[in-house]
């Protein structure tokens, strides 16, 4: 499956793109997840290959990371397990660089590509970074999405945009993840400039936590990404099918816009 | 030991591997040390607060009871006579002085022993900055008394319960901090680790142990340089800022890791916090604990050059471990008078062992960097040694 025309095939249909995060091998159901996830009307889903020490993440994904690590969880183990799980929408992998460079670049981005994982997000890998990492995912059909924040400049939003694969990323605030009480003005600001240089899909994420929210945030963008409001849910013990139903909640405020 | 690529690397390791929201934060650092480095007039105000409020010069100190003993002529650099009680004052006081040129208000740091945060704490009451310290809470119960002063110097300290709640995962808590303030906040690192420029601006930072002890040791040794230089490494700061002094003489340089976390001893290639280094991590890439009886190197990596100077052969690291870091502190108690910090003295224990072998020949000389006094290690120095009788 293609993540960039796959995206954009639903948006240019007039859909606003909805895409949950779970954290790979939290639970033993964590792939019925998946696929209540994509039932529920997810676009695409981030799978989360955990990591002991992710920066960019509040204390709910943190949670999850340490809560998956300490059941055993390792990448490639959480990749193994995606091996003929088909849950009809685009897979994309989340994690940090270690994780991607202990492995090796080709092998990490071809245990992508066999498992049916079509996007990576390496959030610790900017635009700098890059060249390695772009190259292998590139060769193995990967395609590399890449974070933009509320700080990048403009002429480095432009390059950001042009080297992103599958979408771009708006974090809508400086800050880590996690649940907030609103959506920042930030996010707004960012995702028109990122509209202003690109027609890849633009989708916002960081911080989205209600059915509001996301309509909010999707208001100047294509779409969004919601995480820690449901890791906390299945951290408090939810069923897949309950994860299915916040998701459903989401899409419902979307498409009702 | 010169200014590193423009990305940021020392041979294949270093490097910025930093999330978006921080690269322009980095950029803007490099910009910033790179023109006040460069600027005379904050060389000469560094300079003078190094001196006038930081003790310095220290002086370098001839152990001729250790000497006699050990069969070696070991000399000392006493980073420990420092306002505050090491070398961390140095690069504090440097970073501090530089918020101020960014026109940040605000300063975040992290600490595992304690001893940064205090530095950290104290640079900033003296330029009224406002200080956060992140530190593991593991640390926070080791170190009791270095929470207590940097909360009298007005610091506020936060514990980092994540992870091993050690100094990596208050390094992480300071990264999480920054992203949410960089307008108006500076991390101040604490070591020769993270993203370019924090690697080479705090060796540039320290590189003043190295040169003063390099023309100190000149003036004991009639002219000649040491045969070996040897300093401790946790993230490497006091062995990078010795080392620069030392590195185009023909002494050998000696970095002792403690024996639980011994980055290049024990670790392989990896990258955490910012930057590619040797990191002591499991088969899938999750970073390790290490374990030392020093909270100050109890750190899973290293800085980045050092995995360089090890790679190239310029210098070579060994590791010391607990107990004859215990033993070591208390040889040089007493018979110098000096108590070490438990950092230091593994620098000293690596000279106790090796003294005499042919590691560290009959004869030779050998100047240690003491990077910090023993007193903040005292309570606990007391407490593993009753435990041992
Ligand atoms: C006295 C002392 N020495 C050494 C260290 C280790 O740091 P570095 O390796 O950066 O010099 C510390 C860290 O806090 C310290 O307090």
């Amino acid at each position: 499956m293609k993540l960039e025309a796959h995206l954009r095939e639903r948006r240019d249909a007039g859909r606003k793109l909805l895409v949950p995060y779970v954290t790979g091998g939290l639970g033993d159901q964590w792939t019925e997840v998946l696929r209540a996830m994509a039932d529920a009307g997810a676009d695409a889903i981030e799978v989360g290959i955990p990591f002991s020490d992710p920066v960019m993440d509040g204390p709910t994904i943190q949670e999850a990371s340490q809560r998956a690590l300490e059941l055993g969880a390792t990448p490639a183990g959480i990749l193994g397990e995606l091996r003929g799980v088909d849950v009809g929408v685009p897979l994309v992998a989340m994690t940090y660089y270690n994780i991607v460079f202990r492995t090796g670049h080709r092998r990490f981005a071809r245990s992508l590509a066999d498992n049916g994982v079509c996007g990576a997000i390496v959030p610790d890998v900017a635009l700098e970074e890059l060249d390695d990492w772009g190259r292998a995912a590139a060769d193995a059909s990967v395609e590399t999405v890449l974070l933009a924040a509320p700080v990048t400049p403009d002429d480095r939003l432009a390059e950001l945009c042009r080297r992103s694969q599958g979408f771009v990323y708006a974090v809508s605030v400086m800050g880590i993840t996690g649940e907030r009480q609103s959506v920042a003005q930030s996010a707004g600001v960012l995702a028109k400039r990122m509209k202003a240089v690109t027609d890849k899909p633009v989708i916002v994420g960081f911080g989205i936590s209600t059915p509001d929210q996301a309509v909010e945030a999707a208001a100047e963008a294509d779409g969004v990404v919601v995480a820690s409001a449901l890791m906390r849910l299945l951290l408090d013990g939810a069923a897949p099918e309950q994860i299915g139903d916040a998701v459903a909640a989401m899409r419902r405020a979307l498409d009702a816009g | 030991m010169g200014t590193p690529a423009a990305d940021g690397r020392f041979g294949e390791f270093g490097g910025r591997f930093m999330p978006e929201s921080l690269v322009p934060a980095c950029l803007e650092l490099e910009a910033a040390f790179t023109e006040a480095w460069a600027d005379d007039a904050f060389r000469d105000e560094y300079a003078r607060l190094l001196r006038d409020y930081g003790g310095r010069p220290t002086p370098v100190t001839e152990c001729t009871r250790l000497s006699e003993r050990l069969g070696v002529r070991v000399l000392l650099k006493r980073e420990d006579l420092t306002h505050t009680g090491s070398h961390t004052i140095n690069n504090v006081i440097g970073q501090a002085l530089l918020t101020k040129r960014m026109g940040k208000t605000r300063v975040v740091a992290e600490t595992g022993a304690g001893q940064h945060g205090v530095a950290t704490a104290t640079a900033c009451a003296m330029f009224g900055l406002e200080c956060v310290v992140y530190m593991g809470e593991v640390d926070i119960e080791r170190q009791a008394l270095n929470v207590f002063r940097m909360n009298l110097l007005g610091a506020e300290v936060r514990p980092a319960s994540s992870g091993s709640r050690t100094l990596k995962d208050a390094i992480n808590e300071a990264l999480r901090d920054w992203v949410a303030t960089v307008e108006t906040t500076h991390y101040c690192l604490g070591s020769v680790m993270g993203p370019h420029p924090y690697p080479w601006m705090v060796r540039e930072l320290q590189r003043v142990v190295g040169e003063e002890a390099r023309e100190q040791c000149r003036a004991v040794l009639d002219g000649a340089d040491p045969d070996y230089v040897v300093a401790c490494v946790g993230g490497g700061s006091n062995a990078a800022g010795t080392f620069a002094g030392f590195v185009d003489t023909n002494a050998k340089l000696i970095g002792v890791e403690p024996e639980g976390g011994a980055a290049i001893g024990h670790g392989v290639p990896g990258v955490v916090h910012g930057s590619k280094s040797f990191l002591l991590q499991d088969e899938h890439g999750q970073v390790l604990e290490a374990h030392s009886i020093s909270a100050g190197l109890d750190y899973p990596g290293v800085g980045p050059e050092h995995a360089h100077l090890s790679s190239i052969g310029r210098a070579r690291y060994v590791a010391a471990g607990d107990a004859e870091v215990l033993d070591a502190l208390q040889l040089l108690a007493r018979t110098e008078g000096i108590i070490p910090a438990l950092e230091s003295a593994h620098a000293v224990a690596w000279v106790i062992r090796a003294a005499g072998t042919d590691e560290l020949p009959a004869g030779s000389t050998v100047m240690v960097t003491l990077s910090g006094r023993g007193d903040k290690d005292a309570e606990q120095v007391m407490k593993v040694l009753d435990a041992r009788t």
